[in-house]
């Protein structure tokens, strides 16, 4: 079987040439390139609130004592600002991430592909749906 | 509109030059012009020595890819009159993150290579002898790879890609969107020898899905989209492999 790994190959007579390096602060140069950084970091974000859920489980169940002292917690300022800097971050991965799903996904129909706004409809539908089921079971007495 | 616009060319000769350093030209301004124009009008009659690649003039070669503005653009697509109006030249550069030869031309026997490694031909476990025919193929099966086969190898993707850029070893762009071009196509049976070279670490999951390829692809190819969906099929085939017997694969 022949050698499948990749690597980087060059002309092997060449006269000198001139190679730049890539900036470490390349994401800063053109928007796109920010957004993506961005969403990238937005996973940290993502992974706070996890943790923060599994603090609330664990409260949860070790009684009531526990749980005030955690809703207690989560009112100090600092996590507050926190937190709301988490959910601007989880929304915007979500946004970017739908308007992204498109391009992963060919869906075909009737050997015609399904038009991408169908596909980006069907992920914000899909999210609006299961919020709603949340605040309904929130808000319920 | 002005009777001319200023360019600001990257000039670089191995033989004098430790680094690239820009020229200024002024050319004339016309409406019909697009950036080559301006660049074969400094060669034909102010300097001889500008040295750059092109060759069909109408976005099907592929060769005259260069960064106009900071961007990745077919400098035969791209019209002096989009820049009239800014004060600051038009800056023109060879592609980005490719090695540079001589002024606007880079080497692109990195992205040659790679391109052969995906072996974008199609692929036929065994060929039928030319007495039975063509291959037929529908309209639908056509319409399944026809974005990725628009491809025309002018590397703007890779100039695009801050992946390729970080980690030259990245297999890049192009070289997936034409191996999905062959994988998609209903004639082909190469999909099996082509994934042991997609599916490693600096294929497919190499990209982090910047998707700035796909903005900047002149031919409409999406390659973003392909890798992302050969990540699927990819992932779908390892688990295959894992819970499949070997005859069911």
């Amino acid at each position: 079987m022949s050698d499948t790994r990749l690597s980087t190959r060059y002309t092997e007579y060449h006269p000198r040439w001139y190679r730049s390096r890539v900036s470490t602060w390349w994401w800063l140069t053109r928007w796109p390139y920010l957004k993506f950084i961005l969403r990238e970091i937005s996973s940290v974000f993502v992974a706070w609130f996890v943790v923060v859920l599994l603090l609330q489980i664990r409260a949860l169940s070790r009684g009531p004592d526990a749980y005030a002292r955690f809703q207690h917690w989560l009112q100090n300022p600092l996590v507050l600002w926190l937190n709301l800097i988490t959910l601007f971050f989880v929304v915007f991965h979500a946004i970017t991430w739908f308007n992204l799903a498109p391009s992963a996904m060919a869906v075909r129909f009737r050997g015609k592909r399904v038009p991408d706004l169908f596909i980006v409809g069907a992920n914000f539908a899909a999210w609006v749906a299961v919020s709603l089921v949340v605040a309904w079971f929130l808000v319920r007495r | 509109m002005p009777e001319t616009i200023s360019l600001e060319v990257l000039r670089y000769s191995p033989e004098t030059d430790a680094e690239p350093s820009f020229q200024r030209y002024d050319v004339p301004l016309r409406k019909d012009w697009v950036v080559l124009d301006a660049l074969n009008y400094i060669k034909d009659k102010v300097d001889g020595s500008l040295t750059f690649r092109w060759s069909c003039r109408m976005g099907i070669c592929g060769s005259c890819g260069m960064m106009v503005n900071g961007e990745p653009k077919l400098t035969c697509a791209t019209f002096l009159s989009n820049y009239a109006r800014d004060a600051a030249p038009v800056r023109v550069q060879p592609l980005r993150y490719f090695p540079v030869i001589r002024d606007l031309v880079v080497e692109v026997t990195d992205f040659m290579t790679k391109l052969q490694s995906v072996k974008p031909w199609l692929i036929r476990g065994e060929e039928k002898p030319t007495s039975e025919g063509e291959y037929l193929q529908t309209p639908d099966q056509l319409d399944r790879y026809k974005q990725f086969s628009m491809c025309i190898n002018c590397m703007l993707c890779y100039a695009a890609c801050p992946v390729y850029g970080l980690d030259p070893v990245f297999i890049g762009p192009a070289a997936i969107a034409l191996a999905q071009r062959y994988n998609m196509d209903s004639r082909d049976e190469g999909a099996h020898e082509r994934m042991d070279v997609l599916a490693q670490h600096e294929g497919i999951w190499g990209c982090t899905f910047v998707g700035e390829c796909t903005q900047v692809c002149p031919k409409h190819v999406d390659p973003a989209g392909a890798i992302q969906q050969y990540k699927l099929t990819a992932t779908i085939e390892r688990f295959k492999s894992f819970l499949l017997p070997r005859g069911a694969k």
